[in-house]
């Protein structure tokens, strides 16, 4: 690993530039983020780069990091809400690699999270930033596959097939069954597809003090939600939205109040249900929460 | 006519439209008055469906202008219109009924939905009150509300163009714009489509255009008619006045085409 410096001293991988991207790469993403920042919810193209991992895997996001981080930036990345999964490591590595910057697995310490699929359970702060990676940008995409229409129907605010698909869940189900990248409209202008976050997380994104930014790479779309900007969950009115819920809380910290994942324990049919955000759970855990499948607490 | 003057809801005047040299239609003046119903017939190439598509905004004319009164009162050119109006006027104060379901309807979503999808885009967001209302029109159009939930594909075609017709009336259209709106059924249900627009459109006092071939449909249906040939009009008048007494030698000549039963 030589020429890596560590974490903390700031030094980059040689033969690359901060960051990897270069500059005039840097500079024409940080316009597009600029545009989607003046217009909440609404796609701007952007000449997305080939970047060193699979489309799939973040190359939106990265791209989008890899724009407005600095060396005092402070990075964190999840995949799934967990720090510690494949995904989430590579991009922490990459980045202290190539820029050298710090990272942490606290949701506070960060001044940059990228995400994959959730929005950590503790409050974000203004001056943060939450950048998404996004697999598919458009929200009409499977009612409406003609792109040149899509961009009409953004632009007359022509919304009514996404109601009519949830009018048909409710027909067929009873209730509304979407409950992942659930469409919302922003700042009551522009539907907006939220990535593939559970509908759990949805209202996080409403008046959120932090900046949120979407990549998505291989569409070459990016679009932004300013701090402090209405993000609706779409409904009808005697269908409200709802988020899920749990019969039980975090096996580990207890918690009652975090979306949960389902975990296979043995061959026996047993499971258990954790926070998905491993960091909220860890910090809980210290704090003294104890879950009731805690092996410290049953000890 | 003693008959208290009325405004008319669409002025036609002039209209025309040309594919390079061949004429789609031309000089085509006319006027229409809210619920009346008129056909237009010619044979295949007459330019019925060009002028369909010239009035209902799908195609820009090349020469003169369609006016159309707005539920405010006032007249004004349907083309000059901002595309999102445009699209706002088909979506509420218009409806097209295609000759083809395939082109009117959503074939991906249920029945219901079809119906409903029209109230949604004016704003309904009541799941129930959509529901009950979508409910109230299939019943107008007589289908089964066991059939609400099924895809428009599991429909016969009677059926589809009975969806078509609740799914354009469902926002109370004042104009309706029917291409060919029988043909490719057989002649029963043809009768029954046919008497369920007539009671319809006569309850309702919609304005109508009727494009077809089928001089037994503007008979039953229409007031008024237009005959067209080579993009021009030929004859119009009170429609049993033009069958029963046709000037116009091409209409001597369609009216005495019609194969005797």
């Amino acid at each position: 690993m030589s020429g890596v410096a560590s974490a903390a001293g700031g030094k980059t991988l040689a033969g690359y530039n901060f960051a990897y991207l270069d500059e005039q790469t840097k500079r024409m993403i940080r316009s597009a983020i600029l545009t989607a920042v003046a217009i909440p919810g609404h796609q701007i193209p952007f000449g997305s780069r080939e970047m060193p991992l699979p489309y799939g895997w973040g190359t939106g996001g990265i791209q989008v990091t890899a724009s407005i981080i600095g060396a005092d930036d402070t990075l964190k990345v999840i995949d799934q809400g967990a720090d510690d999964t494949t995904n989430a490591v590579s991009i922490r590595r990459f980045f202290s690699k190539t820029a050298g910057v710090r990272t942490t697995e606290s949701t506070r310490e960060a001044t940059i999270i990228q995400t994959r699929h959730r929005i950590p359970e503790a409050p974000l702060a203004e001056g943060q930033i939450l950048v998404y990676q996004v697999p598919i940008p458009e929200p009409l995409r499977w009612l409406e596959p003609r792109e040149v229409e899509t961009r009409k129907m953004h632009a007359l605010s022509e919304y009514g097939p996404m109601h009519v698909q949830l009018y048909e869940q409710i027909a067929t189900f009873g209730r509304i069954a979407a409950t992942y990248d659930y469409p919302v409209m922003v700042h009551g202008r522009y539907l907006m597809r939220p990535s593939p976050i559970p509908k759990f997380d949805n209202p996080k994104m409403d008046r959120n003090p932090a900046l949120q930014l979407f990549g998505a790479g291989r569409e070459k779309r990016i679009y932004a939600v300013p701090p402090y900007t209405s993000v609706k969950s779409l409904d009808f009115d005697d269908h409200p939205f709802s988020v899920e819920s749990w019969e039980h809380c975090c096996g580990l910290c207890g918690a009652g109040a975090s979306y949960l994942d389902e975990i296979v324990i043995d061959d026996k049919g047993g499971r258990m249900f954790v926070c998905s955000d491993t960091d909220f759970c860890t910090q809980r855990q210290a704090q003294g929460f104890r879950g009731p499948l805690n092996s410290e607490a049953a000890e | 006519m003693s008959m208290p003057r009325e405004e008319s809801l669409l002025e036609v005047r002039d209209l025309g439209k040309y594919f390079g040299r061949t004429v789609g239609c031309e000089s085509v003046s006319f006027d229409l008055w809210p619920g009346e119903v008129l056909g237009v017939v010619g044979e295949s190439g007459s330019g019925k469906s060009t002028l369909l598509k010239c009035l209902s905004a799908q195609t820009a004319p090349d020469r003169g202008i369609v006016r159309y009164r707005l539920r405010d009162e006032d007249l004004c050119d349907v083309h000059a219109l901002s595309e999102a109006r445009q699209r706002m006027l088909m979506r509420t104060d218009w409806g097209i009924v295609h000759q083809n379901p395939r082109d009117g309807l959503r074939f991906g979503i249920s029945a219901g939905a079809n119906v409903g999808e029209r109230l949604i885009a004016v704003g309904a967001r009541h799941y129930g009150n959509i529901r009950t209302e979508v409910t109230d029109w299939l019943q107008r159009v007589e289908m089964e509300q066991s059939r609400m939930d099924d895809l428009p594909g599991t429909f016969s075609g009677g059926m589809q163009q009975r969806l078509q017709i609740a799914r354009n009336l469902v926002t109370q259209p004042r104009l309706v714009f029917m291409d060919e709106p029988t043909s490719g059924l057989d002649v029963s249900v043809q009768a029954r489509l046919l008497d369920l627009i007539r009671t319809l459109v006569g309850t309702l006092r919609i304005a109508c255009i009727v494009v077809t071939h089928d001089l037994g449909v503007v008979r039953l249906l229409t007031h008024r008619l237009m005959v067209m040939r080579g993009g021009r009009v030929v004859e119009q008048g009170l429609t049993d006045q033009v069958l029963d007494d046709p000037q116009h030698p091409y209409t001597q000549l369609l009216v005495s085409s019609i194969l005797p039963v």
